[in-house]
């Protein structure tokens, strides 16, 4: 099974391969840049736990885990 | 008349520079259907340039209302050119909504908004380059410093007398299959939008797709399915990918980043303020501050003086006296002074505590803290279907529920705004003090524990509302998901923080003067006048204390409907919850201020539990006219709010009545038919929260169709 950014530990990175789902979510993930050959970094959990802060395309992005499971990651 | 559009991602100062660019000339109203803001307005110095904000988006889907405003104008009004606000930090990000922009066939004008910031982060952006790459005209900008704005009007005017602009170019295999859904498309389309309309067709958007006639789709869905096989991915993802891809060339000679060393300032504020150990401290230090400015140290004082001083020894005294003086009429010098004065002005003199806390708010917003009060607390939110993003209006909510319930307009998921904006005065708000201040003194020795748990209480029933009310009709489907920016911090500007809390503040006081006018001259009227019209000395003979007599009843089972005092005190909060007590001294022909006097009296009408049950209704019932005024303007039909007040006051009955019933059979083991009736209403309350489908099964039995989920 691929990884998912919902996987990532804080500090690690990752390359996105695709993005599972559907519908506004899923649109909503590719509007803002998580696309193919786009390397994502968990900067952070939330104080709780969830959700994660990610960097991605030069800027920062929260996105809870069971949701960033969409995206898979090489 | 010109029209152009200003369009933008969220966070990328384009409010900022929307205001600076029409100055007084700004019109808010809404977008027809929505509690959308839309602002209009017009360059300054130039009336021929007419200016339409639309909504803050990353993109022209089909689906959040925001995108869906934003793409309709521009498809459908046609504007005679756009201004594309980008944060010069974001520049890829942004792009790929210019090149839609551009797709639909409008002259742009990009607009590289925080050059400063950009600057700092170490970016240098070659703006000839980029320019002759888009094909655009571009303005460089600081909105906040007032920096480069007055370019834009210019650029505007050689934008208009250009050719339309290059669409950005796509990989030759995509470009062959644009061109042949294109061509399969033909006239279907119209003129201007062909290149739009391929693309959009080809992503498989839905509102695009049923514009077009069905043949012409077939051909073009078989195109589309061929070139998903030989691209190997689905059509969603390639156009998306073809587009970064695009931007991505688009920016490579032109943006250059500079390996800075570091982290940015922004992420080491966010070290400590998001971190695992501080940050829920700070958190809770930064909410004290705002509840502590508000209220106890600058609001508080400032709204007692307009209370006690301004009204009460000069306004309301001096306004009688000159009347009398004139020989006006008695009744009408009681209707205009008693009335009106006494009533709208006890409303309005809460203004300086709601002119703190929409500074504070707008602070908060402004820095970006906000996005961080969101992020901490979803967690808790996201397990009762809302968001952290609920939070922050909680929290206003607290010093006063009218700025709280308008702080909702940031959440944007239209479910989640609506359920918070009606369930967000369940918190106590600084009016609601006074009653628990009465009843901790009188009945429980003023222990802290009665406010705290009135704190608690709101929260979770504000929690156990997102439960109950998803299960409705008009709040059903799925929880939004929680994708956000986490915009970098900055310092506010004074002129966004005065213009923002002025807007917020006027908004206030029309809801004020318009709505509560009429309502305290009603309450007023009958507490004036007995049912045969004529004056009473005595309030306790006016047509407020027979109706408050014949309705009392229905709060015997809540344990204080024996006394007709408590329900017409209940119905004066609906005016001010500060009124409660207030008119408790007047019926009782007390001074509030004794408080021996009143508590004593209180603690010889009540007894504990009834008083905590008289004190859990206020505090959940119907919020004052002048939040109910405010969930108008949120939900946005009076229909809805009649049903999320008849909401409100429900809940309230039924958690006084178990409270009441359940406190009377442990404390004093009393046991009798209120008993039965709280069992039950524990019983369906419970059925509510938990079944998965409560009121499906009730629609059923009565023979209704299924609601659409």
């Amino acid at each position: 099974m691929t990884a998912t950014l919902g996987q990532l530990k804080c500090g690690e990175s990752g390359t996105v391969i695709r993005v599972a789902g559907e519908g506004a979510l899923r649109k909503r993930i590719l509007d803002l840049g998580l696309t193919k050959g786009c390397r994502v970094t968990v900067i952070r959990n939330a104080p709780l736990g969830d959700p994660i802060e990610i960097a991605v395309r030069g800027y920062r992005l929260t996105i809870r885990r069971a949701e960033a499971a969409a995206v898979e990651l090489a | 008349m010109t029209t152009i559009a200003i369009i933008g991602n969220p966070n990328s100062g384009k409010t900022t520079a929307f205001n600076r660019l029409t100055g007084a000339s700004q019109r808010v109203g809404n977008w027809p259907g929505v509690t959308i803001e839309k602002k209009v307005g017009h360059i300054r110095h130039r009336g021929d340039l007419t200016l339409v904000d639309l909504p803050g988006v990353y993109s022209l889907s089909p689906y959040s209302p925001e995108e869906v405003i934003t793409r309709d104008f521009l498809m459908q009004e046609r504007p005679d050119a756009v201004i594309n606000i980008i944060d010069a930090s974001h520049v890829e990000r942004s792009l790929y909504l210019t090149t839609q922009i551009i797709e639909l066939g409008l002259p742009t004008v990009l607009v590289l908004n925080m050059m400063d910031d950009a600057a700092k982060a170490g970016l240098t952006i070659d703006r000839t380059k980029l320019a002759e790459a888009l094909g655009c005209e571009i303005v460089e900008t600081v909105a906040l410093k007032n920096r480069g704005l007055d370019q834009i009007a210019a650029a505007v005017d050689r934008t208009l007398a250009a050719p339309a602009p290059r669409p950005v170019a796509y990989s030759d295999d995509f470009e062959h299959f644009l061109t042949a859904v294109t061509a399969a498309l033909g006239d279907a389309v119209p003129a201007g939008q062909a290149r739009w309309y391929a693309l959009k067709t080809a992503e498989g958007d839905p509102a695009v797709r049923a514009s077009v006639p069905s043949d012409r789709l077939e051909h073009a869905e078989t195109l589309i399915k061929a070139y998903e096989k030989h691209a190997d991915d689905d059509r969603l993802e390639i156009v998306a990918n073809e587009r970064y891809a695009a931007v991505g060339r688009l920016t490579e000679t032109s943006v250059k980043a500079h390996e800075t060393a570091g982290r940015s300032p922004s992420d080491k504020v966010d070290r400590v303020l998001t971190n695992k150990w501080a940050g829920i401290p700070v958190f809770i230090a930064v909410m004290g501050l705002v509840y502590y400015i508000s209220i106890t140290a600058v609001g508080g004082p400032l709204t007692d003086w307009v209370n006690d001083e301004f009204l009460g020894a000069w306004a309301v005294p001096g306004t009688r006296e000159f009347l009398t003086a004139q020989g006006v009429d008695p009744t009408i010098i009681a209707l205009l002074v008693d009335g009106i004065i006494s009533g709208v002005g006890a409303v309005l003199g809460f203004l300086p505590e709601i002119i703190v806390l929409f500074i504070l708010l707008t602070v908060l917003e402004e820095c970006g803290y906000m996005s961080r009060v969101a992020f901490i607390m979803d967690r808790v939110f996201r397990h009762f279907g809302l968001s952290g993003k609920s939070f922050v209006p909680m929290i206003i909510s607290t010093g006063c529920g009218v700025p709280g319930i308008m702080s909702s307009r940031t959440i944007e998921s239209e479910r989640d705004r609506r359920i918070t904006a009606m369930t967000t005065t369940f918190m106590p708000c600084s009016a609601k003090l006074p009653i628990i201040a009465m009843i901790a003194g009188a009945l429980f020795r003023n222990s802290a524990l009665v406010a705290l748990s009135a704190y608690l209480l709101g929260i979770v029933m504000i929690l156990l509302s997102g439960i109950i009310l998803q299960k409705f009709k008009g709040f059903s489907g799925r929880p939004a998901p929680f994708v956000m920016e986490m915009p970098v911090y900055h310092w506010p500007l004074l002129a966004t923080v005065v213009h923002s809390t002025g807007q917020r503040s006027w908004a206030f006081v029309q809801k004020a003067g318009t709505f509560i006018l009429l309502a305290c001259v009603i309450i007023w009227f009958l507490s004036s006048f007995d049912s045969s019209m004529t004056l009473v000395d005595d309030i306790n003979d006016s047509m407020l204390a027979a109706f408050g007599n014949a309705i009392t009843w229905v709060f015997i089972p809540l344990g204080f409907g024996q006394e007709w005092e408590f329900t017409v005190a209940t119905i004066t909060g609906l005016l001010a919850k500060e009124n409660v007590v207030g008119t408790f001294g007047t019926l009782f022909g007390l001074a509030e201020d004794d408080g021996q006097g009143l508590w004593a009296t209180v603690a010889g009408l009540l007894n504990p539990v009834a008083g905590y049950a008289f004190l859990v209704f206020n505090l959940v019932c119907a919020p004052c006219f002048a939040a109910i005024g405010a969930m108008h303007r949120e939900l946005g039909s009076w229909r809805d709010t009649g049903k999320a007040v008849l909401y409100q006051c429900t809940l309230a009955y039924a958690v006084a009545l178990i409270i009441y019933q359940f406190g009377m059979l442990i404390c004093y083991g009393t046991c009798g038919i209120g008993t039965v009736a709280a069992i039950i209403t524990m019983v369906l309350l419970t059925y509510v929260v938990v079944a998965k489908d409560p009121f499906g099964s009730f629609r059923r039995q009565l023979g209704q169709p299924e609601a659409i989920a």
